[in-house]
């Protein structure tokens, strides 16, 4: 019987990594790192608790034969400071990457985010992969992310033997996912900016789990975004979700920010202003085609999750 | 007075003819009734009931010409703009969708600053407004979709009243997606908008204030006014012009159509107020 093969996945300690760890765990040995905590995921998954910074790190490699990476670790912009996201998400993962080349790992995955893009009013829909990233003109705090990305394609376009792979996803949501606008979703009473309700697109956390698993097993090197081409207006959505609206002043912008900085709520972020006002629509299709993939859960689902938990 | 306001609003919202028009709209909404460009079919519904009422009662819109528009498959739709709102868009999009000669549910293009306006943003993308983008208008013509655009913009909509029924420069984006698509173009001349919303001055630092494009010193009231809508027949571009003087050369074609419908309807709606007054002695 050939042995199992290994592969890496960071971040551990998140809701999506811990599913894609649990469907893969039959299949391949698994070696999980997180910098937050050494996660205790059953007697068949190594857990480290690491910086990928820190020298220790290459450890982990010369311990391990690697055949895979799935790099869903990354600090979002609710957490710690702009300087140490960009050195953990930036720095870290140019780390990996160079990690991954010393000890001939064949293939990469790189988890980023839709935020990348940009919310504009000038945004036209279904932005394709190839729609230039525009966030970093938005907000300083979401460099990091557009950074990860641009690292990624670099790494991607210089290093062919790394094969990676970048999704994008839009929204994820259902159990245990903690960022902003599933918990929106969560919440008794969300925030929401008068007179908008940008269009928004959701995918299940197990739906994105399946999507992580096929484009690794798959390997087809690129640039993906993943969503399904099912669409809500926020506001419906939060009401769907059977949360109720907030409504925060739209106008002038500057005042709506002032409220962001003095409310200091984690689900109504300043930097994320813009994202309650303008939708970023992505098209999913290339990533539909090139791995045969659909959604099995529908935003119903979704919004119905949300709402037995009030 | 409150009792009559109560019956017409009753009246308008509650008419339920207008659900025989939704079957028009092809199927492209999801599961929650959006498409991807935020158009929502159960807002779509109560701004018919409202456009109808708008249609039938306020503007009293005669449309000609409505057999020109193809009644499957991609066309840009080309009208004059005017009126300072885009009442001009709802009108054409009503006689397309109520066409006795094969409806059509259009898109409109809309001015890129209109997202950014609370409100007026998410309701005209519900109704099936789209940010003038190309790559939009390019995605919804190989959805074989019938596309509005105003190439005037807010030069067209928002001039001011004494410079009424006068053309103001097109800009070329709309023939270069005809030519690179192969959409027909079907021109439009749009008569009695322009005495709706009456702009008297263009207030220009309180527009840059607002980060808005214009900001129009107009009376706080719609004027009533019969409108006439013509609709031209399509005209074909070849994709086989490479310099912009050439394309210069057929946006003014198109230009010479519309004025040449604007006539018609200018002297249609003569005719209509030498009627009105001959029946008032």
């Amino acid at each position: 019987m050939e042995p199992k093969k290994k592969i890496l996945v960071t971040g551990a300690a998140g809701a999506l990594a811990k599913k894609v760890i649990d469907k893969l765990k039959k299949d391949y040995k698994i070696v999980a790192v997180d910098f937050r905590t050494k996660v205790d995921l059953g007697i068949p998954v190594e857990s480290y608790k690491v910086d990928f910074n820190k020298r220790l790190f290459e450890d982990i490699f010369r311990e391990h034969d690697f055949d895979g990476i799935i790099h869903l670790g990354r600090i979002s912009a609710m957490e710690l400071n702009r300087f140490t996201r960009y050195n953990a998400n930036v720095v870290g993962t140019r780390k990996l990457f160079d990690l991954a080349r010393k000890y001939n790992v064949p293939k990469t995955l790189v988890m980023s985010t839709y935020f990348v893009y940009g919310a504009s009013a000038y945004n036209p829909s279904l932005l394709d992969e190839t729609t230039p990233l525009k966030a970093s003109e938005l907000t300083m705090d979401l460099v990091d992310s557009v950074e990860l990305e641009n690292l990624s394609s670099i790494y991607l376009y210089k290093h062919p033997e790394l094969n990676i792979t970048v999704l994008r996803p839009c929204n994820i949501a259902g159990p245990g996912v903690r960022n902003t606008f599933s918990m929106l979703l969560s919440e008794k009473r969300s925030p929401v900016l008068w007179g908008f309700s940008p269009l928004m697109q959701f995918i299940h956390i197990d739906d994105m789990r399946d999507a992580i698993c096929t484009a690794f097993e798959k390997n087809i090197p690129g640039v993906y975004n993943v969503a399904p081409d099912d669409y809500i207006g926020f506001q419906d959505a939060i009401k769907a979700s059977g949360s109720k609206t907030i409504q925060i002043p739209s106008i002038p912008p500057s005042f709506t920010e002032r409220i962001a900085r003095f409310l200091k709520w984690k689900s109504f972020p300043p930097y994320l202003i813009n994202y309650f006002k303008y939708p970023v629509i992505i098209d999913g299709s290339l990533f539909a085609k090139t791995f045969d993939f659909k959604p099995k859960k529908t935003l119903s689902d979704i919004f119905t999750y949300y709402k037995s938990l009030k | 007075m409150a009792k009559e306001k109560q019956t017409i609003l009753n009246k308008i919202f509650n008419d339920s003819s207008v659900e025989e028009y939704v079957n028009v709209f092809p199927n492209r909404v999801g599961s929650q009734g959006f498409d991807a460009w935020g158009f929502n079919i159960k807002n779509m519904k109560n701004n018919m009931r409202l456009t109808k009422y708008m249609y039938e009662n306020f503007f009293k819109v005669e449309a000609f010409g409505l057999e020109n528009i193809p009644k499957e498959g991609r066309c840009l739709i080309i009208p004059n703009h005017s009126g300072q709102l885009p009442f001009d868009g709802m009108l054409v999009g009503y006689s397309l969708i109520t066409s006795p000669y094969g409806a059509r549910a259009p898109k409109a293009m809309v001015e890129r600053f209109l997202p950014t306006v609370p409100f007026i943003g998410n309701w005209l993308s519900s109704v099936g407004a789209v940010i003038g983008d190309p790559v939009n208008c390019e995605r919804m013509l190989e959805n074989e979709e019938a596309v509005v655009v105003f190439p005037e913009g807010v030069r067209g909509s928002n001039k001011l009243y004494k410079h009424k029924y006068q053309l103001q420069r097109f800009g070329s984006g709309f023939m270069h997606l005809a030519m690179n698509n192969n959409a027909p173009i079907i021109p439009v001349g749009i008569v009695g908008m322009e005495e709706t919303i009456r702009s008297y001055a263009d207030l220009k630092p309180l527009a840059k204030l607002l980060g808005m494009p214009v900001m129009p010193l107009v009376l706080p009231y719609l004027f009533p006014s019969k409108v006439f809508i013509h609709f031209g027949k399509p005209i074909h571009f070849n994709n086989d012009v490479y310099k912009e003087q050439d394309i210069t050369d057929r946006v003014n074609i198109v230009k010479e159509a519309i004025n040449e419908l604007l006539k018609e309807g200018l002297a249609k709606r003569e005719a209509y107020n030498k009627e009105q007054k001959e029946k008032k002695k």
